[in-house]
């Protein structure tokens, strides 16, 4: 069974989808979601889907699920890169993710999470070289 | 007899010029004197001269020997049709060829009844060749038209930078509406726009479909990133949408195009000032 990578990015988790998603690809992701966030103390997930282009009714599922995983261990989730079809599919499956953000692309989804973080202040040092960015970036977007 | 090879029949179309003078007496009578009968006798004696040689593979209108015949006859229907003749007179002019075979049969000595049978049913299926070619054209006209409704009727424009409209015009169906939100979506992607504007000033009626279909295309933009806002709600329609108690939740709406893009501006952080001291 493939894996599909989570990336560590600053104080967020990078997931970009590139395999056909099968559902224990999805299941196994959904349980390395939880892992990693516990062990990171992320404050954002980001998933990437631009490479995706079949979705059924279990996969569109599955986004609401780590959705709501990732906000009951304090971390916000934003879904980048949506296909038009593959938004149709799911509006048309009756499934329109509510509780999860979604942007047109990974930078974009990247300001989200950045603005989101800022909100809520740093985050408490645990780790000493822990590099959050509090990008000059992050103050445009927060503004728009 | 169903498998008459029509001989009788063949013989009487080669009896000469009387059929043919015949024919073209018979038809110019549903045509009331629209087409000269020079002309008439024109096209009769060419379509005579088709159908003698295609007789010669038997009185099946379907088979090969037939292919010539049937094409002659769907261009006569076809032109007929350009010049104002309804496709019953030009199947009544192909269907006066029978009083000319009846005339020859019973001049030939009493046609039997056989081969009176056989050229009826024989100019029969011919006539029906022109109808079902009139009702093929008509269709072919009006799919061409209905496809070039839906391509015209869709543009997508960007009316900022990142702020892309689509102006509806007309009767919403869900063929239409498939089309409009697949168009749209694609041009968020291609743009990078993240905001779409729907414009219905041109949406004649809006009921329960057109409202789920317009709903569809909103939360289907929100899943992929961007933010649409509905505009161009005429009072009328403000009405009905109301009166079907119909939800459109935390969608934005405006009133007008202009209110809408001043929005979706404004939420991308350009502010609109006039100059001082000009009006």
């Amino acid at each position: 069974m493939e894996r599909v990578p989570v990336l560590s990015l600053g104080d967020a988790l990078l997931v970009s989808i590139q395999v056909d998603l099968q559902d224990n690809t999805v299941l196994a992701l959904q349980e390395d979601l939880a892992e990693r966030i516990v062990a990171t103390g992320a404050r954002g997930v980001l998933i990437d889907i631009s490479a995706v282009d079949i979705v059924d009714s279990f996969i569109g599922r599955m986004f609401a699920s780590i959705a709501a995983l990732s906000r009951l261990l304090d971390a916000e989730t934003v879904v980048v890169g949506m296909r038009p079809a593959v938004a149709i599919t799911l509006v048309e499956l009756g499934l329109s993710l509510p509780g999860v953000r979604t942007a047109l692309d990974v930078e974009r989804g990247m300001r989200i999470l950045r603005a989101a973080s800022e909100r809520r202040g740093p985050r408490p040092a645990d780790e000493p070289d822990d590099l959050v960015p509090v990008a000059e970036g992050g103050g445009a977007a927060a503004g728009a | 007899m169903a498998q008459a090879d029509g001989g009788r029949v063949r013989a009487l179309l080669r009896s000469g010029d009387k059929v043919l003078r015949r024919w073209v007496e018979a038809a110019e009578v549903p045509l009331r004197g629209r087409l000269t009968t020079g002309e008439l006798g024109r096209t009769c004696s060419d379509l005579l001269a088709v159908l003698v040689e295609a007789s010669d593979g038997g009185l099946d209108v379907t088979s090969d020997a037939y292919a010539g015949a049937r094409g002659f006859l769907a261009e006569l229907s076809r032109d007929w049709a350009r010049r104002g003749f309804s496709p019953s007179e030009t199947a009544s002019a192909v269907f006066a060829l029978k009083e000319a075979l009846f005339a020859a049969a019973d001049e030939d000595g009493g046609g039997d009844l056989t081969t009176v049978l056989e050229a009826s049913r024989w100019v029969d299926a011919l006539g029906l060749v022109t109808f079902e070619s009139f009702a093929r054209a008509r269709e072919q006209v009006i799919s061409e038209q209905a496809e070039q409704l839906l391509e015209l009727t869709t543009p997508v424009v960007k009316l900022w930078e990142g702020v892309v409209a689509v102006p509806l015009i007309g009767t919403l169906d869900s063929a239409r509406t498939q089309i409009v939100m697949e168009k749209l979506l694609q041009t968020l992607v291609d743009t990078g726009s993240e905001h779409a504007i729907i414009d219905i000033t041109g949406v004649p009626a809006v009921d329960t479909e057109v409202a789920q279909h317009l709903l569809k295309t909103v939360v289907a933009a929100r899943l992929m990133g961007a933010e649409c806002t509905i505009s161009g709600i005429r009072p009328q329609i403000a009405q009905t949408i109301v009166t079907l108690g119909i939800e459109f939740g935390d969608i934005t709406t405006k009133s007008s195009l202009a209110d809408a893009l001043l929005h979706a501006m404004r939420s991308t952080g350009v502010e609109v000032v006039r100059r001082a001291g000009s009006r």
